[in-house]
Protein backbone atom coordinates (compact mmCIF):
# COMPACT_ATOMS: atom_id res chain seq x y z
CA UNK A 1 0.00 0.00 0.00
CA UNK A 2 0.89 3.52 -1.14
CA UNK A 3 2.59 5.45 2.33
CA UNK A 4 -0.13 8.35 1.70
CA UNK A 5 -2.78 5.43 1.66
CA UNK A 6 -1.75 4.34 4.28
CA UNK A 7 -1.89 7.86 6.08
CA UNK A 8 -5.47 8.07 4.74
CA UNK A 9 -6.41 5.05 6.43
CA UNK A 10 -4.98 6.25 9.48
CA UNK A 11 -6.72 9.57 9.60
CA UNK A 12 -10.11 7.99 9.32
CA UNK A 13 -9.39 6.02 12.26
CA UNK A 14 -8.49 9.02 14.00
CA UNK A 15 -12.07 10.52 12.90
CA UNK A 16 -13.71 7.20 13.97
CA UNK A 17 -12.40 7.60 17.39
CA UNK A 18 -12.73 11.32 18.03
CA UNK A 19 -15.57 10.95 20.06
CA UNK A 20 -13.28 10.46 22.53
CA UNK A 21 -12.12 13.61 22.86
CA UNK A 22 -15.86 14.50 23.82
CA UNK A 23 -16.93 11.39 26.32
CA UNK A 24 -13.72 11.60 28.39
CA UNK A 25 -13.71 15.13 29.22
CA UNK A 26 -17.73 14.26 29.74
CA UNK A 27 -16.46 11.60 32.02
CA UNK A 28 -14.35 13.92 34.01
CA UNK A 29 -16.59 16.94 34.20
CA UNK A 30 -13.96 18.87 32.53
CA UNK A 31 -15.21 22.22 31.33
CA UNK A 32 -14.46 24.31 28.55
CA UNK A 33 -10.95 25.19 27.56
CA UNK A 34 -9.35 28.20 29.22
CA UNK A 35 -10.27 31.11 27.59
CA UNK A 36 -13.38 29.28 25.36
CA UNK A 37 -16.19 30.47 28.21
CA UNK A 38 -19.53 30.87 26.79
CA UNK A 39 -21.22 34.22 27.98
CA UNK A 40 -23.37 32.71 30.61
CA UNK A 41 -20.47 30.85 31.91
CA UNK A 42 -18.22 34.24 31.85
CA UNK A 43 -21.62 35.38 34.20
CA UNK A 44 -21.07 32.83 36.73
CA UNK A 45 -17.02 33.30 36.81
CA UNK A 46 -16.28 37.22 37.50
CA UNK A 47 -20.08 37.77 38.39
CA UNK A 48 -20.52 40.22 35.07
CA UNK A 49 -20.68 39.69 31.33
CA UNK A 50 -18.04 42.20 29.91
CA UNK A 51 -19.89 44.21 27.64
CA UNK A 52 -17.78 43.99 24.43
CA UNK A 53 -17.73 39.97 24.78
CA UNK A 54 -21.69 40.14 25.29
CA UNK A 55 -21.59 42.22 21.64
CA UNK A 56 -19.26 40.03 20.30
CA UNK A 57 -19.26 36.54 21.23
CA UNK A 58 -23.12 36.20 19.42
CA UNK A 59 -21.44 37.76 16.09
CA UNK A 60 -21.05 34.48 14.06
CA UNK A 61 -23.74 31.88 13.83
CA UNK A 62 -21.54 28.92 13.35
CA UNK A 63 -24.16 26.21 11.10
CA UNK A 64 -22.71 23.83 13.48
CA UNK A 65 -21.85 24.86 16.66
CA UNK A 66 -19.33 22.89 19.12
CA UNK A 67 -19.30 20.34 16.38
CA UNK A 68 -23.06 19.17 16.79
CA UNK A 69 -26.33 19.72 15.20
CA UNK A 70 -28.33 22.65 16.34
CA UNK A 71 -30.57 21.44 19.00
CA UNK A 72 -29.10 18.30 19.88
CA UNK A 73 -27.59 20.04 22.75
CA UNK A 74 -29.89 17.35 25.39
CA UNK A 75 -30.10 14.54 23.16
CA UNK A 76 -27.17 12.44 24.81
CA UNK A 77 -24.00 11.45 24.00
CA UNK A 78 -24.40 8.56 21.62
CA UNK A 79 -25.92 10.91 19.32
CA UNK A 80 -23.34 13.93 20.25
CA UNK A 81 -20.58 11.34 19.29
CA UNK A 82 -22.39 10.51 15.61
CA UNK A 83 -22.71 14.68 15.59
CA UNK A 84 -19.02 14.88 16.48
CA UNK A 85 -17.32 12.19 13.81
CA UNK A 86 -19.92 13.95 11.21
CA UNK A 87 -18.54 16.93 11.92
CA UNK A 88 -15.38 15.41 11.13
CA UNK A 89 -15.70 14.15 8.03
CA UNK A 90 -17.11 17.43 6.62
CA UNK A 91 -14.96 19.75 8.22
CA UNK A 92 -11.71 17.94 7.20
CA UNK A 93 -13.35 16.83 3.89
CA UNK A 94 -13.89 20.64 3.18
CA UNK A 95 -10.10 21.29 4.67
CA UNK A 96 -8.46 18.84 2.34
CA UNK A 97 -10.69 20.11 -0.84
CA UNK A 98 -9.19 23.75 -0.04
CA UNK A 99 -5.65 22.20 0.51
CA UNK A 100 -5.67 20.33 -2.70
CA UNK A 101 -6.91 23.21 -4.35
CA UNK A 102 -4.31 26.14 -2.99
CA UNK A 103 -2.15 23.26 -3.45
CA UNK A 104 -2.52 22.80 -7.67
CA UNK A 105 -2.68 26.59 -7.46
CA UNK A 106 0.73 26.83 -5.70
CA UNK A 107 2.79 23.64 -6.49
CA UNK A 108 5.53 23.51 -9.51
CA UNK A 109 3.88 20.84 -11.88
CA UNK A 110 5.37 17.22 -12.88
CA UNK A 111 7.59 17.09 -10.08
CA UNK B 1 -5.96 28.02 22.34
CA UNK B 2 -8.80 28.86 19.92
CA UNK B 3 -9.24 31.90 21.24
CA UNK B 4 -13.37 33.13 20.86
CA UNK B 5 -14.84 36.25 19.39
CA UNK B 6 -15.40 38.96 22.13
CA UNK B 7 -12.02 38.01 24.26
CA UNK B 8 -10.22 40.37 22.08
CA UNK B 9 -10.69 43.69 21.79
CA UNK B 10 -10.52 45.36 18.43
CA UNK B 11 -6.70 46.57 18.61
CA UNK B 12 -5.30 43.09 19.42
CA UNK B 13 -7.70 41.71 16.87
CA UNK B 14 -7.11 43.87 13.70
CA UNK B 15 -3.09 43.55 15.09
CA UNK B 16 -2.73 40.26 14.23
CA UNK B 17 -5.14 40.42 10.57
CA UNK B 18 -2.60 42.56 9.91
CA UNK B 19 0.62 40.80 11.00
CA UNK B 20 -1.06 37.56 9.49
CA UNK B 21 -1.48 39.24 6.18
CA UNK B 22 1.86 39.34 5.12
CA UNK B 23 3.03 36.08 6.52
CA UNK B 24 0.02 34.69 4.53
CA UNK B 25 1.28 36.05 1.46
CA UNK B 26 5.13 34.96 2.11
CA UNK B 27 3.95 31.55 2.87
CA UNK B 28 2.14 31.64 -0.36
CA UNK B 29 5.21 32.79 -2.27
CA UNK B 30 7.74 30.62 -0.99
CA UNK B 31 5.33 27.91 -0.93
CA UNK B 32 4.65 28.65 -4.80
CA UNK B 33 8.99 27.79 -5.50
CA UNK B 34 9.46 24.72 -3.13
CA UNK B 35 6.36 22.85 -3.43
CA UNK B 36 6.11 20.29 -5.74
CA UNK B 37 2.87 18.72 -6.92
CA UNK B 38 3.41 15.35 -5.33
CA UNK B 39 4.06 16.82 -2.00
CA UNK B 40 0.62 17.70 -2.42
CA UNK B 41 -1.31 15.14 -0.89
CA UNK B 42 0.91 14.98 2.27
CA UNK B 43 0.08 18.60 2.67
CA UNK B 44 -3.69 17.99 2.70
CA UNK B 45 -2.80 14.92 5.33
CA UNK B 46 -0.84 17.45 7.47
CA UNK B 47 -4.02 19.54 7.69
CA UNK B 48 -6.21 16.61 8.17
CA UNK B 49 -4.17 15.33 10.88
CA UNK B 50 -3.83 19.19 12.51
CA UNK B 51 -7.81 19.10 12.21
CA UNK B 52 -8.67 16.03 13.58
CA UNK B 53 -6.34 16.22 16.48
CA UNK B 54 -7.72 19.20 17.68
CA UNK B 55 -10.74 17.52 18.09
CA UNK B 56 -9.07 14.88 21.08
CA UNK B 57 -9.73 17.45 23.76
CA UNK B 58 -7.85 16.26 26.83
CA UNK B 59 -9.83 16.86 30.28
CA UNK B 60 -7.89 18.12 33.40
CA UNK B 61 -10.50 16.33 35.92
CA UNK B 62 -12.72 18.86 37.24
CA UNK B 63 -11.20 21.84 35.31
CA UNK B 64 -10.98 22.75 31.75
CA UNK B 65 -9.93 20.95 28.33
CA UNK B 66 -7.65 21.14 25.65
CA UNK B 67 -5.90 19.42 23.05
CA UNK B 68 -3.14 19.44 20.72
CA UNK B 69 -2.66 21.28 17.58
CA UNK B 70 -0.82 18.50 15.66
CA UNK B 71 1.13 21.27 13.21
CA UNK B 72 4.73 20.61 14.00
CA UNK B 73 4.40 17.30 11.97
CA UNK B 74 3.23 19.21 8.60
CA UNK B 75 6.15 21.87 9.65
CA UNK B 76 8.85 18.80 10.62
CA UNK B 77 7.80 17.15 6.74
CA UNK B 78 6.87 19.97 4.69
CA UNK B 79 8.64 23.21 5.89
CA UNK B 80 6.60 26.12 8.07
CA UNK B 81 5.53 27.68 5.55
CA UNK B 82 3.59 24.75 3.96
CA UNK B 83 2.94 24.09 7.22
CA UNK B 84 1.00 27.66 8.11
CA UNK B 85 -0.97 27.40 5.13
CA UNK B 86 -2.44 23.96 5.80
CA UNK B 87 -3.08 25.00 9.62
CA UNK B 88 -4.73 28.22 8.74
CA UNK B 89 -7.46 26.48 6.37
CA UNK B 90 -7.57 24.25 9.06
CA UNK B 91 -8.34 27.19 11.54
CA UNK B 92 -10.63 29.16 9.48
CA UNK B 93 -12.61 25.82 8.60
CA UNK B 94 -12.83 25.53 12.71
CA UNK B 95 -13.83 29.10 12.84
CA UNK B 96 -16.50 29.02 10.17
CA UNK B 97 -17.92 25.69 10.26
CA UNK B 98 -17.96 24.99 13.71
CA UNK B 99 -17.40 28.11 15.46
CA UNK B 100 -13.96 26.43 16.91
CA UNK B 101 -12.66 30.29 17.51
CA UNK B 102 -13.66 33.39 16.70
CA UNK B 103 -14.35 35.23 13.36
CA UNK B 104 -12.72 38.37 14.50
CA UNK B 105 -9.79 35.81 16.23
CA UNK B 106 -8.86 34.17 13.12
CA UNK B 107 -6.01 36.45 12.33
CA UNK B 108 -4.90 35.66 16.39
CA UNK B 109 -5.53 31.86 16.50
CA UNK B 110 -3.40 31.60 13.10
CA UNK B 111 -0.54 33.90 13.98
CA UNK B 112 -0.33 31.50 17.31
CA UNK B 113 -0.99 28.30 15.66
CA UNK B 114 -0.44 28.45 12.27
CA UNK B 115 2.91 30.95 12.46
CA UNK B 116 4.46 30.80 15.92
CA UNK B 117 3.66 27.16 16.46
CA UNK B 118 5.18 25.88 13.12
CA UNK B 119 8.40 27.90 13.03
CA UNK B 120 9.40 27.33 16.61
CA UNK B 121 8.62 23.28 16.08
CA UNK B 122 10.46 23.52 13.13
CA UNK B 123 13.94 25.26 14.12
CA UNK B 124 13.46 22.64 17.68
CA UNK B 125 13.58 20.25 15.50
CA UNK B 126 16.18 21.41 12.97
CA UNK B 127 18.74 21.97 16.22
CA UNK B 128 18.27 18.82 17.84
CA UNK B 129 17.87 16.53 14.67
CA UNK B 130 21.21 18.45 13.56
CA UNK B 131 23.71 15.76 11.82
CA UNK B 132 21.33 12.77 12.57
CA UNK B 133 20.99 9.92 10.12
CA UNK B 134 17.65 9.29 8.83
CA UNK B 135 16.91 6.35 11.46
CA UNK B 136 17.90 7.75 14.30
CA UNK B 137 15.93 7.57 17.45
CA UNK B 138 17.36 11.59 18.11
CA UNK B 139 14.86 12.54 15.42
CA UNK B 140 12.24 10.71 16.95
CA UNK B 141 13.57 12.67 20.18
CA UNK B 142 13.86 16.04 18.18
CA UNK B 143 10.04 15.61 17.18
CA UNK B 144 9.05 15.24 20.45
CA UNK B 145 10.55 17.84 21.87
CA UNK B 146 9.68 20.53 18.85
CA UNK B 147 5.93 19.78 19.52
CA UNK B 148 6.40 19.94 22.95
CA UNK B 149 7.96 23.62 22.75
CA UNK B 150 6.29 24.67 19.92
CA UNK B 151 2.66 24.55 21.26
CA UNK B 152 4.14 26.11 24.66
CA UNK B 153 5.24 29.15 23.00
CA UNK B 154 2.05 29.68 21.15
CA UNK B 155 0.14 29.04 24.32
CA UNK B 156 2.24 31.44 26.09
CA UNK B 157 1.34 33.79 23.54
CA UNK B 158 -2.61 33.24 23.94
CA UNK B 159 -2.02 34.01 27.44
CA UNK B 160 -0.31 37.01 26.66
CA UNK B 161 -3.14 37.96 24.45
CA UNK B 162 -5.79 37.35 26.77
CA UNK B 163 -3.92 38.74 29.53
CA UNK B 164 -3.42 42.23 27.51
CA UNK B 165 -7.10 42.71 27.21
CA UNK B 166 -8.12 44.29 30.78
CA UNK B 167 -5.16 46.40 30.54
CA UNK B 168 -6.10 48.00 26.98
CA UNK B 169 -10.30 47.85 27.21
CA UNK B 170 -12.03 48.27 30.95
CA UNK B 171 -15.03 50.73 31.52
CA UNK B 172 -14.88 54.02 34.06
CA UNK B 173 -15.67 51.57 36.91
CA UNK B 174 -12.76 49.09 36.03
CA UNK B 175 -15.02 46.47 34.61
CA UNK B 176 -12.99 44.53 31.36
CA UNK B 177 -14.85 44.97 27.62
CA UNK B 178 -13.76 41.68 27.19
CA UNK B 179 -10.82 39.25 28.25
CA UNK B 180 -11.35 40.01 31.92
CA UNK B 181 -8.34 38.25 32.96
CA UNK B 182 -5.11 39.70 32.97
CA UNK B 183 -1.80 39.16 32.17
CA UNK B 184 -1.20 37.30 35.60
CA UNK B 185 -3.79 35.20 35.68
CA UNK B 186 -4.17 34.20 31.64
CA UNK B 187 -0.60 33.49 31.41
CA UNK B 188 -0.09 30.94 34.34
CA UNK B 189 -3.14 29.54 32.99
CA UNK B 190 -2.33 29.03 29.44
CA UNK B 191 1.19 28.10 30.06
CA UNK B 192 0.65 25.77 33.06
CA UNK B 193 -1.86 23.91 31.10
CA UNK B 194 0.18 23.41 28.26
CA UNK B 195 3.40 22.41 29.77
CA UNK B 196 1.87 20.39 32.26
CA UNK B 197 -0.65 18.25 30.23
CA UNK B 198 -1.80 19.37 26.49
CA UNK B 199 2.41 20.12 25.69
CA UNK B 200 3.20 16.44 26.25
CA UNK B 201 0.51 15.47 24.17
CA UNK B 202 1.78 17.19 20.87
CA UNK B 203 5.28 15.77 21.94
CA UNK B 204 3.90 11.97 22.04
CA UNK B 205 1.54 12.24 18.65
CA UNK B 206 4.54 14.43 16.82
CA UNK B 207 7.23 12.02 18.13
CA UNK B 208 4.99 8.68 17.13
CA UNK B 209 4.47 10.15 13.69
CA UNK B 210 7.86 10.55 12.87
CA UNK B 211 9.10 7.00 14.51
CA UNK B 212 5.86 5.46 12.03
CA UNK B 213 7.43 7.28 9.05
CA UNK B 214 11.02 6.23 10.07
CA UNK B 215 10.11 2.82 9.63
CA UNK B 216 7.59 2.94 6.96
CA UNK B 217 8.54 6.05 4.71
CA UNK B 218 12.22 7.66 5.48
CA UNK B 219 11.94 9.45 2.48
CA UNK B 220 9.47 11.69 3.42
CA UNK B 221 12.13 12.80 6.38
CA UNK B 222 14.81 14.29 4.67
CA UNK B 223 14.75 18.43 6.03
CA UNK B 224 13.33 19.04 2.84
CA UNK B 225 11.30 22.36 2.42
CA UNK B 226 11.94 25.88 4.13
Amino acid sequence: MKITTKLWVGIAVLILLSPIGLIIPEHFKAGSAWGEWGADEMQKLVGYIPQGLEKLSSLWNAPMPDYAFKGWEEKGLPYLSAAYIISAILGIGLTVLIVFLVGKILAKKGE
Amino acid sequence: MHIPDGYLGPATSGFFYVAMLPIWTAASRIVKKTLKARQVPMLAIGAAFSFVIMMFNVPIPGGSTGHAVGGVLAAILLGPWAACIAITVALVVQALLFGDGGITAIGANCFNMAFVLPFVGYYVYRAVSYNAPLDANRRVIAAGVAGYIGINVAACLAGVEFGLQPLLHHTASGQALYCPYGLSVAVPAMAGEHLLIFGWVEAIVTALAIKYLQKQAPELLPEGGV
